[in-house]
């Protein structure tokens, strides 16, 4: 009982409730949405389908970067919208050293692990620009970011010169697959590993303490002697990271990549995915659970939208009123009205007793 | 001799003495510097169609509607929000204008009227969610994004060209500007011509230049974006300010995007993507800074036309891909947040 009191007070609470709504209305409309079924990818390696499946396997690139865009947003009280161009240079990149000299290849012509990290690289620079221009140059994320939103795709077809490239490599399919032999895609684990280092990283280190802190006051945090420019840098440097994790992610999935159109709007799905969170988005104090848990939830959504045949273009129109009535029942202007009903009520019953007395 | 000298010189001082007096004024100043240096350029190194006076026409008939859009961002922007819902407001309104002229037979002036109703109605409801329930206003207009974008394609999946009469006949007229004219190589002369939504755009401009110039309320954005606390303390009600703002950029949106219809004369869903980018970039080289209280609408106007001179001057060069026009504009706008933040930073500096 006292664990649920403490979970009505929390953070967690706003997602959870959307995760249930969401739940039930599949269970009232389709019970069947929930089945989980053992089939066979093209390639004739066993996979998991189902929706759910479905769910945790696409969303795994939009819980990655929940997880950077949480730490970007504490620290710098505002959001990053280059992502999904950042993802774009990184998808690039990987493609690049992969394919050698080739635009259609069969076989991988460099490891996959120096195209990874030479995209993580290429990422972390795109990072690390974003991030000094936020912290060095006092520029407001947004607009700071607006920069690589506008050049990084463009960036991206100028790495390979916007050849039409092909890996048909079934070794470099398996990151947007499975593994084969084992049922689980692969990009789900991945996510898992990426949710695990950061819980490791926030018990274990002061990351997560000195970007509360950075968010909260920057001043302050500087006169207890954390430096806020480094704070804020090394969260966009490591938002940079989660995007190559999702360039590795998306390239691999399609074994090409669509320069303008790769994770297009990804970084509303992210803001969106911090903001269902309950983080503030001015910045401050962050829960890192309840923005990757937002996160699937949009991925949720998404798939229920499409259980229920609207069509791909109009998804965005029922995403907004969601987001809507969710930022609606958590602003704060809300929330304090309930709490004075709540306390009116409590205060008639004790009124009440008293006179029973 | 010396004398006339050192009345120049004194002419000169007070002249750098205004610019240098406010933010805004600076800002402005560098902006109109750039662009009037970039367009002297274009004319000298690039030459060709630059030299003759249509090119400027022709670039503010393929932006007129930024422009309106620019200008209703700054004043969201100078009062500390954002609105990133223009662009799909924008695609809406051309969408249902078209949809209403050519499939249910309506009149001009009713699709006029629809659209500066979408506008108002996307700018109220949002202001709303801004000003009184306190919700960011990125989240909030991202949202109404999102929505706008969808309608367009539950309104109408397929795009299609407006062939009703009185429609086409709006879209075809054009204001013929004598002494802007050039000859061409036949040697006849052709006088310029602009269309008529660049006649709204520019009186959208100065009216709201003088709205936030010389009105109360203007004066009060610039407030409430400096400091919401001390525009309290002021008497100022902030959150009426907030609302207003966000209900003349979705006004803007709507009149913005009618312009627009005119100037392309179809709806479809791909209509306007990344103007809202556009008309923010526009407003931060026009010298709005996001952290609200400075900015200037004029800025904005430079700002667009900047913009676009960049896009002339690099399509000019023969570098016709999309990818140099991305890459001219991200250097541009990181250039003008550079002098801004070098700007503020200097100013902080001599208050000390």
């Amino acid at each position: 009982m006292k664990i649920f009191k403490k979970l009505i007070g929390s953070q967690i609470m706003l997602p959870l409730i959307a995760l249930l709504v969401l739940v039930l209305f599949n269970l009232i409309w389709d019970p069947s949405f929930f089945a989980i079924s053992l089939g066979a990818n093209n390639a004739g390696d066993p996979i998991l389908k189902g929706n759910l499946v479905t769910i945790f396997d696409y969303g795994s690139e939009l819980a990655i970067l929940a997880i950077g865009m949480t730490l970007v947003t504490a620290a710098s009280g505002g959001q990053d919208i280059s992502v999904g161009a950042t993802i774009a240079i990184a998808g690039s990149v990987i493609l690049r050293i992969i394919r050698g000299n080739e635009v259609n290849v069969d076989t991988m012509k460099a490891p996959l692990i120096v195209a990874f990290i030479a995209a993580v690289v290429a990422t972390m620079l795109v990072g690390a620009f974003n991030g000094a221009l936020v912290s060095f140059f006092k520029v407001p994320p947004m607009v700071a970011t607006l920069i690589m939103f506008t050049a990084g795709r463009s960036i991206a077809g100028w790495i390979n010169n916007y050849d039409n490239i092909y890996i048909g490599d079934p070794r470099f399919k398996i990151f947007g697959g499975v593994v084969p032999g084992f049922p689980v895609p692969t990009a789900i684990i991945i996510a898992l590993v990426c949710m695990i280092v950061i819980a490791l990283v926030l018990k274990f280190t002061t990351l997560g303490l000195y970007a509360q802190s950075v968010g909260i006051n920057e001043k302050s945090a500087k006169l207890n002697g954390i430096n806020p420019i480094f704070v804020k840098f090394l969260t966009f440097v490591l938002l940079g990271v989660c995007c190559a994790v999702c360039g590795l992610i998306q390239t691999s999935r399609l074994g090409t990549i669509n320069y303008s159109n790769i994770s297009l709007n990804i970084e509303m799905d992210a803001i969106l995915a911090v903001a269902l969170g309950g983080n503030a988005l001015g910045g401050g104090k962050f829960n890192m659970a309840s923005s990757v848990l937002g996160a699937y939830i949009i991925q949720f959504l998404t798939v229920t939208l499409y259980k229920l045949d609207v069509p791909s273009t109009a998804i965005s129109a029922y995403k907004a009123v969601v987001v809507i009535i969710l930022v609606v029942i958590s602003s704060p202007v809300v929330t304090k009205k309930i709490k004075e009903m709540k306390s009116r009520r409590n205060a008639k019953e004790a009124a009440r007793k008293a006179g029973v007395e | 001799m010396s004398k006339k000298s050192s009345e120049s010189a004194n002419a000169f001082q007070k002249i750098m003495k205004k610019i240098t007096a406010t933010n805004t004024s600076l800002l402005l100043t560098i902006t109109i510097a750039i662009f009037l240096f970039m367009y002297l350029f274009a004319i000298i190194f690039v030459g060709g169609s630059f030299t003759k006076p249509q090119a400027f026409l022709d670039i503010l008939n393929n932006n007129a509607c930024l422009i309106i859009l620019a200008c209703g961002m700054s004043i969201v922007m100078i009062t500390g929000g954002i609105d990133i819902s223009v662009g799909g407001v924008v695609a809406l309104v051309s969408m249902c204008c078209a949809v209403y002229l050519d499939k249910r037979g309506g009149s001009v002036l009713g699709a006029i009227v629809i659209s500066l109703l979408i506008g108002l109605a996307f700018g109220a409801f949002q202001g709303f969610l801004v000003a009184y329930l306190d919700i960011q206003p990125f989240i909030v207009t991202l949202a109404g994004m999102f929505f706008a974008r969808g309608m367009v394609t539950i309104v109408c999946e397929v795009p299609f060209n407006v062939e009703h009469a009185g429609f086409v006949a709006l879209k075809d007229s054009r204001i013929e500007i004598p002494f802007l004219g050039s000859f061409n190589r036949l040697g006849q002369f052709i006088p310029g011509s602009s269309e008529v939504g660049v006649i709204v755009s520019l009186i959208v401009v100065v009216v709201l230049f003088v709205i936030m110039k010389w009105t109360r309320l203007g004066r009060a954005f610039y407030a409430v974006g400096g400091n919401a606390q001390s525009a309290m303390m002021l008497g100022i009600n902030v959150r009426r300010t907030r609302f207003l703002s966000h209900l003349i950029c979705g006004l803007m949106a709507g009149i913005g995007g009618f312009v627009y219809f005119m100037h392309v004369g179809s709806g479809s869903p791909a209509h306007a993507t990344g103007y809202e980018m556009n008309a923010i970039a526009a407003a931060i080289i026009g010298g709005t800074m996001l952290s609200g209280g400075v900015g200037n609408i004029m800025g904005a106007f430079f700002g667009v036309l900047s913009l676009a001179t960049i896009k002339n001057i690099v399509a000019a060069w023969g570098l016709q891909d999309a990818w140099w026009t991305g890459i001219t504009i991200a250097t541009m706008i990181c250039l003008f947040l550079i002098i801004q933040s070098i700007v503020s930073a200097v100013r902080s500096n001599k208050k000390r």
